[in-house]
């Protein structure tokens, strides 16, 4: 017991240091998690509104006219969104179809298809939508802003559904086996 | 005569050699080094975690031959570097810009480390504080009952010892 009384005693470290370094931990703490929820895009849910975005178009395509324009310009219209790399191999096996799938839909001014080119050189762009002879629409994804606010969920390629009100309604991860199926998830939202 | 005839033909060697650098530049192109300096401050934008000039894949080789396009197009480094910025974020440069919320990323660790240096200077010096206090304190220890009792077991426990031996 006596012992104890022989151990040094820690010396104390003064308030004010305590309290500086408090403040500065909870600061720090709050800088983060405000830099963390300010970098972070809005998100698209399953039923749920998709946050806005803009679409600047590839030289050469165009909607009703518009080289560029925003998701929200399509309100009252199904738009499907469909997510493609010229160096994703899964996506040369829906691009056909895709772009058949658009030859019935591209009068009837319901429907809009949409290719977003997901972090990719323009050149490898170019070359993969001559190749397919691709005519529906297609915009870069720049900085993968569009994918991100889609909340991409595995990789190349994806599609996404967004009704006349600008919900979200289906997804479809990986390509797409037919036409027919284009048309069926199209269907889900007209 | 024969001066002006030195001064020309010294006039013509100097344009010829000028003349071959100028083509040599604007036309050499870029070598492998050139691209892989400026590959290596990237990261494959799709197979995260990469650089960009180590990267295997076609995509990366892809973006490597976009550098060199644009290095032979006359593309500084910098705006090589904001033209990927441009199209695939912040994230592809192996050093964030210090700019906004990234300088928590170079403020961070320097504090970690400053605090780190202090901690350490407090232990240190508590570490070697009771060392010298012990030492200066050997007189007082002799009016200390304990260490006097330690003193008088110790003494009889050496001469317990010794009658054994």
């Amino acid at each position: 017991m006596t012992e104890t009384n022989n151990t040094p005693k820690r010396a104390a470290v003064p308030i004010w240091v305590q309290i500086v370094i408090w403040i500065s931990l909870v600061g720090l703490l709050a800088l983060v998690g405000f830099g963390l929820q300010r970098a972070r895009n809005p998100m698209a849910e399953l039923d749920q509104a998709v946050p806005d975005f803009d679409l600047v178009f590839y030289e050469g395509y165009e909607y009703n006219g518009k080289a560029a324009m925003k998701l929200s310009d399509l309100k009252g219209k199904v738009v499907v969104i469909n997510i493609w790399a010229s160096w994703c191999k899964p996506c040369e096996q829906e691009a056909p179809d895709l772009e058949q799938a658009w030859q019935l839909y591209k009068d009837s001014d319901d429907v809009v298809l949409i290719g977003v080119d997901y972090v990719d050189t323009p050149a490898g762009a170019n070359e993969y939508l001559t190749k397919f002879n691709i005519s529906f629409p297609n915009a870069p994804d720049l900085k993968s802003n569009i994918s991100s606010i889609l909340n991409r969920q595995m990789g190349v390629p994806e599609t996404y559904l967004i009704d006349r009100e600008g919900i979200l309604r289906q997804v479809k991860i990986g390509p797409f086996a037919s036409v027919a199926e284009i048309e069926a998830f199209v269907n889900l939202a007209r | 005569m024969k001066k002006i005839l030195l001064i020309c033909t010294f006039a013509f060697i100097l344009a010829v050699a000028f003349a071959g650098t100028a083509f040599a530049q604007d036309n050499t192109p870029p070598t492998d080094n050139e691209v892989n300096a400026i590959a290596k401050q990237l990261y494959c934008p799709v197979c995260e975690s990469t650089p960009l000039d180590v990267c295997p894949t076609e995509a990366c080789k892809d973006w490597r031959e976009q550098i060199r396009t644009m290095l032979s197009e006359g593309k500084t480094e910098d705006e090589i570097l904001q033209h990927f910025v441009d199209q695939y974020g912040d994230r592809v440069l192996s050093a964030p810009p210090a700019t906004g919320f990234n300088w928590v990323i170079y403020i961070l660790p320097p504090m970690i480390i400053l605090i780190g240096a202090v901690i350490l200077f407090r232990s240190l010096k508590e570490w070697t504080t009771p060392k010298e206090s012990a030492a200066g304190s050997s007189a007082e220890s002799e009016a200390d009952p304990v260490s006097v009792s330690k003193d008088e077991y110790v003494s009889r426990f050496e001469e317990e010892l010794k009658k054994r031996k």
